[in-house]
């Protein structure tokens, strides 16, 4: 008998078996069902695959040879560096930290810890436009250093070094956010068992913390590497768009776009669509993974 | 945020070294820019402040932004509820797929929503075909700002509601069914009142991330002063102009509602004794 129970699991069937009546009473009737389940596909089907359909068919609306065109042109190759420059600078420096925050505030006891952790999250809280704008008030010419900056021929704002701080601020709570919820609930013993049988500190978290974590991790990085790579709006307001040199692919896309040429903005942005599709195919398998191991885990616990 | 502290001394290494980096990365990257704006506002005179956050063009695109992420908030509630209800309780095929296809906004970077909306949404567009002859105009009008604010909110509201919904004990359902509570009434006086603050806080998310959306805006909105110009957009233009202390002030206001929003948010979980893994 199928179920239409999400709490599955052995107890739940049987209890179902026992009590035929209450089961249905329950369940809605065959017609809500339906009714909302046509609602829930048609309601994502217009929204949001209809849309992204869309970007495709206007990409290769002028044929293959166009679609690949659109990709060997000289601004299209320097947007494409720049953005795998951003992202390659900003989710190391932010998987480093998340690492070096998660350790200092779930292996230890001390004041401020909540504090510190909605510190961590406040630039998901901040909007993109917003995010570019204080490091302009910071580094631009009328900013903090922007001065001192000028008189060394520093150049931050409308070029290469504010993109790539505008992309670390808005990944930056990715990978710690994944990391400590996991980490808090694992606490200190296994850490603590290493290090009294000798292991040092750095062999401990190699040896013991990191394979904990890992899929946790691997999710973080891959959640930061999405948005660094898409990011919009914070770099827009630091890029000053200048074409070959401080535009990456999203922005490159909205020139193309402001341009009227939709077909080359479309092919850009497929490539986009594909890196978000590609990000939720990895992260539906590591959370089905997850799953796995954890109910793996608690079969064999059980038995 | 001093010494390790508590009954046992902690036998782990390194809380000073990565304490220490932590508090300076985080200082560097976050804090210090942060603080630039409050310190730039604080310089501008009151006067001068107000000025600048209360013109009628500024005031015309916060009643935009907001209405609009307003409406969208609510219609993802609504759809938001139906999508992770029909998720969570109902088997059908493609389940996985429908599932996996709800976090496409958060992981497609927001230029490629916003041309992807215009390009459906206008008038030649597969979906703006149909809707023009009606009268109906999307693409350039607060309407498709909506439109584009519901896609990119949608998450929010689903996985904040899923895991609440999962959690539901079915013991209330048999009892209120038992006591001859119809189906509708079980809806209404015992799940609803159950999941509240999940919806709340999925409501809550969609509204925040909605006031400062920027990229799958800027493409559908049309840009027009007084009409179709959002805050967000209001202070690029400001920028663009060199009037750095005025998109500083509106800035101001927009971190300001986002941090209420934040408090609104963490005094509905604190309130229901739960930390809903708020998606991002």
């Amino acid at each position: 008998m199928e179920l239409a129970l999400t709490t599955t699991g052995f107890e739940a069937s049987n209890w179902a078996h026992a009590r035929p009546r209450l089961k249905a009473a329950t369940e809605e009737k065959p017609w809500v069902r339906l009714a909302c389940i046509t609602v829930t596909v048609l309601f994502l089907a217009l929204l949001l695959f209809v849309p992204l359909a869309s970007v495709f068919a206007e990409a290769f609306r002028e044929g293959v040879r166009v679609y690949f065109a659109s990709f060997s042109d000289r601004y299209a190759i320097a947007a494409i560096r720049l953005t795998l420059l951003a992202a390659a600078i900003s989710v190391p420096l932010n998987t480093a930290f998340g690492l070096t925050a998660a350790w200092a505030i779930t292996k230890f006891q001390f004041r401020g810890k909540s504090l510190l952790i909605t510190l961590i999250d406040l630039p998901f809280a901040v909007s993109p436009i917003v995010s570019g704008l204080i490091y302009v008030l910071v580094f631009g010419m009328q900013g903090w250093v922007g001065a001192w900056l000028s008189e060394h021929n520093i150049q931050v704002i409308f070029a290469v070094p504010g993109i790539v701080l505008a992309t670390v601020f808005v990944t930056f709570p990715f990978v710690a956010r994944e990391l400590i919820p996991l980490m808090q609930e694992q606490g200190t013993e296994e850490e603590e068992a290493a290090t009294s049988l000798g292991a040092s500190g750095w062999q401990t978290f190699m040896k013991v913390t990191l394979p904990n974590v890992k899929w946790a991790l691997l999710y973080g990085v891959i959640l930061a590497n999405a948005r660094a790579m898409g990011e919009f709006g914070a770099v827009a307001v630091v890029s000053g768009h200048l074409r070959g040199k401080t535009n990456t692919m999203p922005l490159h896309v909205e020139t193309l776009y402001n341009e009227y040429n939709f077909v080359a903005a479309s092919a850009v942005a497929s490539l986009l669509a594909l890196l978000g599709l590609v990000t939720l195919a990895i992260k539906s398998a590591v959370e089905w993974k997850v799953r796995r191991d954890y109910e793996a885990a608690a079969v064999s616990e059980s038995s | 945020m001093a010494k390790p502290q508590g009954i046992k001394r902690n036998v782990l290494p390194g809380f000073g070294l990565t304490m220490g980096y932590t508090l300076l990365y985080l200082s560097l990257i976050v804090l210090v820019p942060l603080a630039a704006l409050f310190v730039k506002s604080a310089g501008m005179s009151g006067e001068q402040f107000w000025k600048a956050v209360s013109n009628p063009r500024v005031v015309a695109s916060y009643r935009l932004t907001f209405g609009a992420s307003l409406i969208a908030a609510l219609v993802n509630v609504v759809f938001g509820f139906v999508v992770a209800w029909t998720l969570v309780r109902y088997r059908f095929p493609g389940r996985k797929l429908v599932d996996a296809l709800v976090d496409l906004p958060f992981a497609l970077p927001t230029a490629v929503s916003g041309i992807a909306l215009t390009t459906v949404y206008s008038k030649h567009g597969w979906i703006g075909r149909y809707l023009e002859p009606l009268g109906i105009k999307v693409a350039f009008a607060p309407l498709g700002i909506t439109i584009a604010l519901v896609f990119i909110g949608l998450p929010f509201v689903v996985r904040t509601l899923e895991p609440a919904l999962s959690d539901l004990e079915r013991d209330g359902e048999e009892a209120a069914a038992s006591l001859g509570a119809s189906r509708w009434q079980t809806f209404w006086r015992v799940i609803v009142p159950t999941v509240l603050p999940a919806l709340l806080t999925g409501f809550a998310l969609s509204f925040a991330r909605a006031i400062g959306e920027y990229g799958s805006v800027v493409f559908i909105a049309g840009n027009m002063p007084m009409k179709t110009e959002i805050t967000s957009l209001l202070i690029v233009e400001k920028l663009g102009q060199h009037d750095v202390a005025g998109a500083t002030a509106i800035a101001l206001v927009m971190l300001l509602a986002s941090f209420v929003l934040l408090l609104v948010i963490n005094g509905i979980q604190h309130y229901a004794g739960r930390r809903y893994q708020g998606a991002v």
